[in-house]
C-alpha cells in the first residue's frame, strides 16, 4: 500500500483483492501442508509400531522381517503387472493413434475410460468371482509342463487365488493411465518426421519405430513409471483376490503366496488392536515412501523431456 | 522411374511395385483363421477362450508367413506388428467385457424394491438391502466434495491467476502431480491417523472417510480446473480489467463462469473417480449394518465396502450375500457410469458459446 498516494502511481490495492488473494493462496499451501501431514501424521503413529515385539508383528523378531516380505510381494505382483499392461498398453495406444480410423479411435477412447472407471472392488469381484476359477487350468497346465520354471513350480493352485491371478486383474487396472499417457505422447509426435519417414519408402511400422518411438520413449517411461506408482498402492483388487500367507515365494501359481503391503493392511487392520494397527501404519508409511519415490522419478522424466501438457 | 527415355534392356525385367496382398487379405486371413481354430477347438472340445486364442495365433502368424511369401521381408514384419497393434487392443478389451457381462448377469437378479430400501439391520438368512450402504456412500462422497472442490478450486486459480511461475507454485503443481500417486489405502490411514490423534485412538466416523476421499480428489480436481482455466482467453480478462473491475471480481465473475463447464465436468468426474473407492473407508469408516446419517460419528456403511466384505465374509448364508454383492456391485457401476455421462453432458451443455 502505498503513503504517498498519487493520481498516477499504482493503484491501491482493494481490500478485497488481497484477501482473495491470499485465500487462494492458503488453499495452495494447504495441499502442501496435506502432504506433510500424511507423512508427518503417519510418522507419529507409526513409530510405535517400528519398535513393536514379535506378539504384534505376526512372530516376526522386528519391523524390518515384518515388512521385508511384504515389500517383495508388492513388488512382485506390480512388476508383473507391469510386464503384462506395457505391451498391451503400447498397442493400445498405437491402435489409436496411428492405426484405427478417427471413428474407431475414438470408440476405443471411450473403452478404455470405462476400464479406468470401473471400481476397484468390482475389479476384486471378478477377479475371485470369475476370472480366478477360469484360470486354474492354465495353472494345472503351467505346473504339469513348464513346472522346472521357479516360477511355475507349484502344486497349481486350485482356486485360482494367486499372485499371477492378482497380477493381471492389476495389469487391467494400470492398462488405462499407461494407454492414455502414450498415447498423449504418440500424437504429438512432430507430423513431419513420420511423413519424411514416410516418404522415404518406410512401411508404417518401420516409421513408428524411427519417427514415433523414439521421441515417445521418455513418455513412455514416466507412463510405465506411474502405472507401477498405481500397481505399487492398488489394495482391494490384490486383497480379494490373492490368497496370502505372507511369505517370500517365486512360485506365481500355488495356493501361499507372498502378500503385498496394501492387500496386509486392508486384510488385517479390522481385527489388529493397539500396536498391530500401529505395525499396519509403518508398514503404509513404507508403501508411502516407496509410491511417492516411483511418482516422484516419473515426474521428473516427464518435466524433464516436457513438450506441452503430458496428461 | 517413370524415365522420359527407353529405359535399358538390362533393368527391364525389375518390376516397378512388389506385389502386394491384397486389400481384404488381413480379413480373409481372420475368417480363416477363426475356421480352422474352431475346427480344431471344437474336434478336440476346448473353450471357447482355446479357440479364441488360438484363432489369434493362427492369424498373427498365418498373414505373417503369407505377406513373407508374396510381399518381402519388410512388408512382412510390418504386418506382423500390426497385427499384434490390434491383437493387443482385442485382449485389453476382453476384460471389460467380460467384466461388464458378469456383473450385470449376477447383478441384475438381485434388483429389486426392497434391496434399495432396506438395510441390513437385523436381516438374517433372507436377502436384505443396500440402503445403508448407498445413504454412507452418498454422505461420504458429498463429504469429500464439500471439502475438495473449495481447496481445489481456489489452488488451481492460485496457480493460474497469482501463482504463476512462481516458486511456491512449481512446487505445488509437482506436489498435486505426486499426490495423484498416493495409494488409496495411505490415505484411508493418514485419515485414521489424524483422527485418532484428534478424537482418541481408533475412532471410525463417516467423516474421516470424506477426508481420506478428499486427499484423492484434491489433485484431480486442482488438474482439472487448471487445464480449464488456462483456456480462458486473456483478452477476456483485459477486457474486464480495462473496464476498471477489481482483478478478484475479474476471477469470480468472468474467468470462473467462462472454465464453469470444464470445472464442472473435472469435478464430477473426480466424483466418479473416489466414489468407488474401498481401502480408505474401510479403515477409517468401518462398516455398519445399520443406516447411518451421521457423518461426525459411528461407523459408516458404504458401497464399496459393503461388496467387499459380504463377498470376503459372507458370514452363515454365503450364497444370498455373494449375490446381494453382486447387485451392490451392479448399482456401483451404474452409479460410475452415470456420472461419467453426466460430466460428458455437462460439459456440452455448459460450454460457453465460444468453442473449447
Amino acid at each position: 500500500m502505498s503513503t504517498t498516494p498519487t493520481e498516477t502511481g499504482s493503484p491501491k490495492r482493494r481490500l478485497g483483492d488481497l484477501v482473495f488473494a491470499n485465500l487462494t493462496r492458503a488453499a495452495g499451501l494447504t495441499i502442501l501442508v496435506t502432504l506433510a501431514g500424511v507423512a508427518l501424521f503417519l510418522t507419529i503413529q507409526g513409530i510405535p509400531g517400528l519398535t513393536a515385539g514379535p506378539a504384534d508383528l505376526k512372530g516376526h523378531a522386528n519391523f524390518l522381517g515384518y515388512v521385508a516380505p511384504l515389500v517383495f510381494g508388492t513388488l512382485l505382483a506390480a512388476v508383473i503387472a507391469l510386464l503384462i499392461a506395457l505391451p498391451l498398453a503400447i498397442g493400445v495406444a498405437l491402435s489409436v493413434s496411428h492405426y484405427a480410423p478417427r471413428s474407431v479411435s475414438i470408440v476405443i477412447g471411450y473403452l478404455v475410460d470405462l476400464l479406468a472407471a470401473v471400481p476397484s472392488v468390482v475389479y476384486g469381484l471378478w477377479g475371485i468371482g470369475f476370472l480366478g476359477p477360469r484360470l486354474v487350468p492354465v495353472y494345472q497346465w503351467l505346473a504339469d509342463h513348464l513346472g522346472f520354471i521357479p516360477f511355475f513350480s507349484g502344486p497349481a493352485s486350485n482356486t485360482g487365488r494367486t499372485i499371477m491371478t492378482a497380477s493381471i486383474v492389476l495389469a487391467i487396472m494400470v492398462l488405462p493411465i499407461i494407454t492414455a499417457i502414450s498415447r498423449e505422447i504418440f500424437v504429438q509426435t512432430p507430423r513431419l518426421n513420420e511423413e519424411a519417414a514416410l516418404a522415404l519408402g518406410a512401411t508404417r511400422w518401420e516409421m513408428i519405430r524411427l519417427a514415433v518411438l523414439p521421441y515417445a520413449r521418455s513418455g513412455i517411461v514416466s507412463a510405465a513409471m506411474l502405472g507401477l506408482g498405481r500397481a505399487l498402492g492398488e489394495t482391494m483388487a490384490v486383497a480379494m483376490v490373492l490368497s496370502a500367507s505372507g511369505i517370500v515365494t517365486w512360485d506365481l501359481i500355488s495356493n501361499t503366496n507372498p502378500s503385498t503391503i496394501a492387500a496386509n493392511i486392508a486384510l488385517t487392520f479390522a481385527d489388529a488392536t493397539g500396536v498391530q494397527r500401529n505395525a499396519l501404519i509403518a508398514s503404509g508409511l513404507v508403501l508411502f515412501v516407496i509410491t511417492f519415490a516411483v511418482n516422484f522419478g516419473a515426474r521428473s522424466v516427464v518435466a524433464r523431456y516436457e513438450t506441452g501438457s503430458p496428461r | 522411374m517413370t524415365d522420359l527415355a527407353t529405359p535399358p534392356e538390362t533393368h527391364a525385367h525389375v518390376p516397378l511395385r512388389h506385389p502386394r496382398l491384397p486389400s481384404y487379405a488381413p480379413w480373409l486371413v481372420v475368417g480363416l483363421a477363426a475356421a480352422a481354430a474352431a475346427l480344431v477347438g471344437l474336434t478336440l472340445g476346448w473353450s471357447l477362450t482355446g479357440i479364441v486364442v488360438l484363432a489369434m495365433v493362427l492369424h498373427v502368424v498365418g498373414l505373417t508367413v503369407w505377406s513373407r511369401a508374396v510381399e518381402n521381408a519388410r512388408a512382412a514384419t510390418d504386418r506382423l506388428v500390426t497385427s499384434l497393434v490390434w491383437v493387443a487392443l482385442t485382449i485389453a478389451l476382453v476384460p471389460l467385457v467380460s467384466l461388464v457381462l458378469k456383473v450385470v448377469t449376477e447383478g441384475a437378479a438381485e434388483l429389486n424394491g426392497r434391496f434399495l430400501t432396506w438395510s441390513m439391520r437385523n436381516v438374517v438368512g433372507e436377502p436384505g438391502g443396500i440402503y445403508h450402504a448407498i445413504v454412507g456412500t452418498l454422505l461420504i462422497t458429498l463429504a469429500a466434495t464439500v471439502i475438495s472442490v473449495p481447496v481445489g478450486l481456489l489452488s488451481a486459480i492460485y496457480l493460474v491467476e497469482y501463482g504463476g511461475q512462481s516458486r511456491l507454485a512449481g512446487w505445488i503443481r509437482f506436489l498435486v502431480d505426486v499426490m495423484t500417486g498416493i495409494p488409496s489405502i495411505v490415505a484411508g490411514l493418514f485419515a485414521y491417523a489424524l483422527f485418532s490423534l484428534i478424537i482418541g485412538p481408533g475412532t471410525q466416523l463417516g467423516l474421516g472417510g470424506g477426508v481420506a476421499l478428499s486427499l484423492l480428489m484434491i489433485p484431480i480436481v486442482v488438474r482439472s480446473a487448471e487445464e480449464m482455466l488456462k483456456l480462458v482467453p486473456a483478452d477476456l480478462r483485459e477486457a474486464s480489467y480495462a473496464l476498471g473491475v477489481p482483478k478478484w471480481r475479474t476471477i469470480v465473475k468472468v474467468v470462473l463462469p467462462t472454465a464453469m463447464a470444464g470445472i464442472i465436468t473435472g469435478v464430477t468426474l473426480a466424483i466418479a473417480r473416489v466414489i468407488g473407492e474401498t481401502a480408505p473407508l474401510l479403515i477409517i469408516c468401518g462398516s455398519t449394518d445399520s443406516v447411518n446419517f451421521n457423518l461426525f460419528n459411528g461407523q459408516m456403511a458404504s458401497l464399496p465396502v459393503f461388496i467387499y466384505s459380504s463377498y470376503t465374509q459372507p458370514g452363515t448364508n454365503p450364497e444370498i450375500l455373494k449375490g446381494m454383492a453382486w447387485g451392490a456391485a451392479l448399482i456401483l457401476i451404474i452409479i460410475v457410469m452415470a456420472l461419467n455421462l453426466i460430466a460428458r453432458l455437462a460439459g456440452k451443455f455448459f460450454a460457453p458459446k465460444r468453442g473449447r
